[in-house]
């Protein structure tokens, strides 16, 4: 079963000719024909593209080329623009928005030669954590469908669990892939701000923004990493300093790494989620790692840090979105401030517009100090506290979330509450890290995921940890019933 | 009105003459079809990132030096966010609390030639708004985005001018200045140097400014002085009403020549700056200043001097010809092609004539039909008197009109000076004689009559008769020397 294989597995066949890259394409696409429609993971499906892309690549294939990603699959977050196809951002305001250029990372998976099935469903503008603000629908958890995939990357971590493609795209502000991946048992890296370019992902929150990789494995996500990220001069904020041969590294020895086990994140956790991340630990030791217990004494201040700078800049972001150049108009507009209120009242959903006004609150005069000036201050300490910490250890591990996925409908009312759900990964964005979550485990019958923070640019070595006790155990190989 | 002081400020807005746009690689040529010259950067589409343009960094730079400013090491793009259809990201990237040029100063020449020095708080870079347009549109408007991001710096000055045509010559000198510099065209009816000015009113003696209003956007040295005329003595008649003046934005009509009330402090947007997450703060480092420092080209204030010392001008004329590069440039090649002791009759005919020809055909002077050796080649014979002053206007003229050189001109007409005695005797002979009535005038002591008969000699000769000698030769005639 094609579904089943590695990227280096199907790169190994696809380069031996047992298999065509337009069989793997076709075989994807019936599984999303099939599959998705119980799931809503994938809201484009642009099936004539693929083949044409697999053709390509089968080309390239015959004329002796080879790469890791040659003739494979995938899908993208429906927040990266891609040149011909609806950019929807999981919002109204984007419904009938085919983006003219692709984004920077869609371009070099395309120059790598993978072959994209579709684009998935997200939180609307990535704002979320269940997936249920997408005005494209809930995306189901392929372990349970009355449960959240989480978000915003939901629809490319229910995909990536149900195999309906062999790896997905994601992006992370604040846990966006640590998290649903998390929930959904798959590995999500995010990687060091700068290190991948946000050129045509669409921006929420821009000094927290990190496109990143949602695939089944260490082994597999390495593998895309390693074409995603690089310097990109259209990013001002992409850093210009080479990207190691990941796969290669991955099994760089263990042996003596210092992992920080964080005192912070067992505070409130689950008795057995937490219970499962010591024996994760212990698989660690047991390879060789040392361990010891760090303090990041202001990350219970990340989630206020948090929701006062991402609304901030989504504010200004999101301004573009007028109803004059692109996506969503109103119908009829009587005059200029018709055009703005209808446009961005009716093209916006709720969740957005809550962020919107918080961040256009906390910016305006007389609340910036108070508000904006003080979370950049709090983000400064949480990214000191971070820096301390690494002088102590390699790595740091926590859980990736508080609890397993939850159910639809039980905290869309209640914001605050679905904001929590983020505690444990916004730290890592708010200071700029590469964090990875790897499955870890089951409560109640629901994927438990171990979040691996480093130093800036420390991709390899979190890949490597990774790697290592993904080799030392298999709860990344488990796979939802009904879609093995 | 002579118990009133006033109080003006200007903020410049000079268009950088870079290529491209400040965060685009669009080019920035005025006068495109509508939308032709904007990109998806400037069109602000969903995902495009602005990357900052050198050049615009290195000419505020460069404004900078010239002004003695210091040029900050960091200096921050921030978001001035305000809702409008021809700002198509819903904010301008603009500089904030941290410009890139810092206090710097310029000093210009008042009526009376006394020197004032009006002090420049600060220099920023920023992003010019698009067009809408109305004309031809029947209900609707249109929106032209080929200026959206064009580079600008925005000049603050000092409140330090005390009337309309002190802030009117301090913007003449910076417009001489940008262009010196060759960072800005300063061309005023394409809008690439445009002001707002700051005006209030207080009584003389007073410690406090009075309540300022800011008329916004001026774009002819003229408009300047009339609309700061005019607000002057409105803002004094309401004080002298028994009212306040209040705070506001203000745009002046050239038709009415008035300025009518924009909108209100009240009013005001709260533009909820904050700095721009999507570029990086800017870096200057001591290198990239002297690199800038080795472009500067000799400023107007030092050939000003210059020409006064080396080519004993008088301060007012020394500022004339240096008032622009082609302007310095073109008076010192006449003076090089003729000698240093002629440099004052090079003045008077490149301020002169030159000018006036140029004035009148609306020609550059970089444009000149006469140039600078050929102008040397009319003046090399007035110095060895081949012609006079009088005959060298012709000469000019006809020079300017059938581009031949100086000499051909006065051989083709037979220009050249009469010197010979001889021949001046004898046309003073028969003058005198065909004119005895004024003669008997002459001689009972009526000396006036002299200039009438240097007239009719003049008149005889064709104006080529030597006026030192015929001076000379007629005071003895007329006295009766040698036969009548």
């Amino acid at each position: 079963m094609l579904h089943t294989l590695s990227i280096g597995e199907l790169a190994r066949r696809l380069a031996a000719k047992e298999i065509s890259s337009v069989e793997l394409a076709r075989h994807f696409l019936e599984r999303i024909e099939r599959l998705n429609p119980s799931l809503n993971a994938v809201i484009t499906l642009t099936a004539d593209q693929a083949l044409e892309a697999a053709r390509a690549a089968d080309r390239r294939l015959a004329a002796g080329e080879r790469g890791r990603l040659l003739g494979i699959p995938l899908i993208h977050k429906d927040i990266f623009c891609t040149d011909g196809v609806r950019t929807s951002c999981g919002s109204r305001m984007l419904e009938n928005f085919i983006s003219p250029y692709d984004a920077t990372i869609v371009t070099r998976l395309k120059a790598a030669g993978t072959v994209m099935l579709g684009k998935s469903n997200m939180d609307e503008f990535a704002m979320g954590s269940s997936n249920e603000t997408s005005y494209y629908g809930p995306v189901r958890n392929p372990w349970d469908t009355t449960k959240v995939p989480g978000g915003s990357s939901g629809g490319s971590s229910a995909a990536s669990a149900a195999r309906l493609a062999p790896f997905t795209t994601g992006t992370d502000t604040g846990g966006s892939i640590r998290q649903p991946a998390a929930l959904t048992g798959v590995t999500g890296v995010k990687p060091t701000y700068g290190r991948v370019s946000r050129y045509g992902m669409i921006a929420f929150a821009s000094s927290l923004d990190q496109a990143g990789v949602l695939a089944r494995s260490a082994e597999d996500a390495a593998a895309v990493l390693e074409v995603m990220a690089g310097f990109d001069p259209k990013d001002s904020t992409s850093i210009d300093t080479p990207v190691p041969d990941y796969p290669a590294l991955l099994d760089a020895p263990l042996k003596g790494l210092k992992i920080g086990l964080l005192r912070e994140f067992f505070d409130g956790l689950e008795r057995r989620n937490a219970a499962l991340i010591r024996d994760a630990l212990e698989v660690y030791t047991s390879m060789g790692a040392e361990t010891l217990e760090v303090s990041l004494p202001h990350l219970p201040l990340s989630v206020p840090t948090y929701y006062v700078v991402a609304p901030a800049e989504c504010s200004s972001n999101l301004s573009r979105f007028d109803g004059v150049r692109f996506g969503y108009r109103c119908d009829q507009p009587k005059d200029l401030m018709d055009l703005y209120e209808r446009s961005r009242g009716e093209g916006f959903g709720p969740e957005v517009k809550r962020r919107i006004m918080t961040g256009t609150y906390v910016l305006s005069a007389g609340y910036f100090d108070a508000y904006y000036l003080k979370a950049q201050k709090v983000r400064r300490l949480i990214t000191d506290d971070f820096r301390k910490a690494f002088e102590k250890v390699d790595l740091v591990v926590g859980p990736t979330t508080p609890t397993p996925a939850f159910a639809i409908g039980a905290k869309v009312d209640d914001p605050v509450t679905m904001y929590l759900n983020d505690i444990y990964t916004i730290g890592a964005n708010l200071a700029g890290l590469p964090g990875i979550s790897a499955p870890c485990g089951f409560v109640d019958g629901l994927p438990v995921g171990l979040q691996l923070i480093g130093p800036h640019f420390s991709e390899a070595r979190l890949l490597s940890a990774a790697h290592h006790y993904q080799r030392a155990t298999d709860w990344h190989r488990k796979t939802p019933g009904g879609y093995q | 009105m002579s118990d009133w002081e006033v109080v003006i400020g200007l903020e410049i807005h000079a268009q950088l003459a870079t290529r491209s746009k400040i965060f685009s690689g669009s080019p920035t040529a005025y006068g495109a079809s509508p939308n032709t010259q904007a990109n998806l950067v400037d069109l602000a589409y969903p995902g495009v990132l602005p990357v900052l343009n050198e050049a615009a960094l290195s000419m505020a730079v460069k404004f900078g030096l010239a002004i003695g400013a210091a040029i900050a090491p960091r200096s921050i793009f921030a978001r001035k966010n305000y809702f409008y259809p021809d700002l198509p990201k819903g904010y301008q990237i603009s500089q904030y609390e941290h410009p890139v040029v810092g206090r710097g100063a310029i000093s210009i020449m008042l009526d009376d030639g006394a020197v004032k020095t009006v002090g420049i708080t600060r220099a920023h870079l920023e992003e010019d708004a698009g067009k809408s347009l109305h004309e031809g549109l029947a209900n609707a408007t249109g929106i032209d985005l080929n200026r959206a991001g064009t580079p600008l710096l925005e000049i603050v000055s000092e409140p330090d001018m005390r009337s309309a045509k002190e802030a009117v010559a301090y913007m003449k000198k910076v417009h001489t200045l940008v262009r010196y510099l060759e960072i800005c065209d300063g061309n005023m009816q394409e809008g690439s140097f445009r002001c707002d000015a700051n005006v209030s009113v207080r009584l003389k003696g007073a410690a406090k400014f009075g309540t300022r209003a800011e008329i916004k956007n001026l774009n002819s040295f003229r408009f300047v002085e009339k609309a700061i005329q005019y607000e002057v003595g409105r803002q004094i008649e309401v004080i002298e009403g028994g009212g306040k003046v209040v705070q506001e934005t203000r745009l002046y009509d050239s038709d009415k020549n008035e300025t009518r009330s924009m909108r209100s402090k009240e009013e005001a947007n709260d533009y909820r700056y904050f700095p721009d997450p999507d570029l990086l703060p800017v870096e200057v480092d001591e290198k990239f200043v002297a690199s800038v420092r080795t472009t500067l080209p000799e400023l107007p204030d030092e050939k000003a001097a210059r020409f006064a010392r080396d080519f004993g001008l008088s301060v007012y004329d020394a500022g004339v010809l240096s008032a622009s590069r082609e302007m310095g440039a073109f008076y010192e090649s006449v003076v090089a092609a003729l000698d240093a002791p002629h440099a004052k009759l090079a003045a008077n005919w490149v301020m002169g004539e030159l000018s006036s020809a140029l004035n009148r055909d609306g020609v550059e002077i970089t444009g000149s039909r006469v140039s600078p050796a050929a102008l040397a080649g009319l003046l090399k014979r007035i110095v060895d008197e081949t012609i006079s002053g009088k005959i060298a206007k012709d000469v000019f003229e006809a020079m300017w009109s059938d581009g031949k050189p100086a000499d051909a001109i006065i051989e083709a007409q037979g220009l050249k000076q009469i010197t010979d005695t001889g021949a001046i005797e004898g046309v003073i002979d028969s003058v005198i004689a065909a004119n005895p009535k004024q003669l008997a005038e002459y001689r009972s002591g009526k000396d006036t009559v002299f200039r009438f008969f240097v007239g009719q000699v003049m008149k005889a000769t064709g104006g080529k008769a030597n006026p030192v000698q015929l001076n000379e030769l007629l005071k003895v005639k007329l006295a009766g020397g040698g036969p009548t």
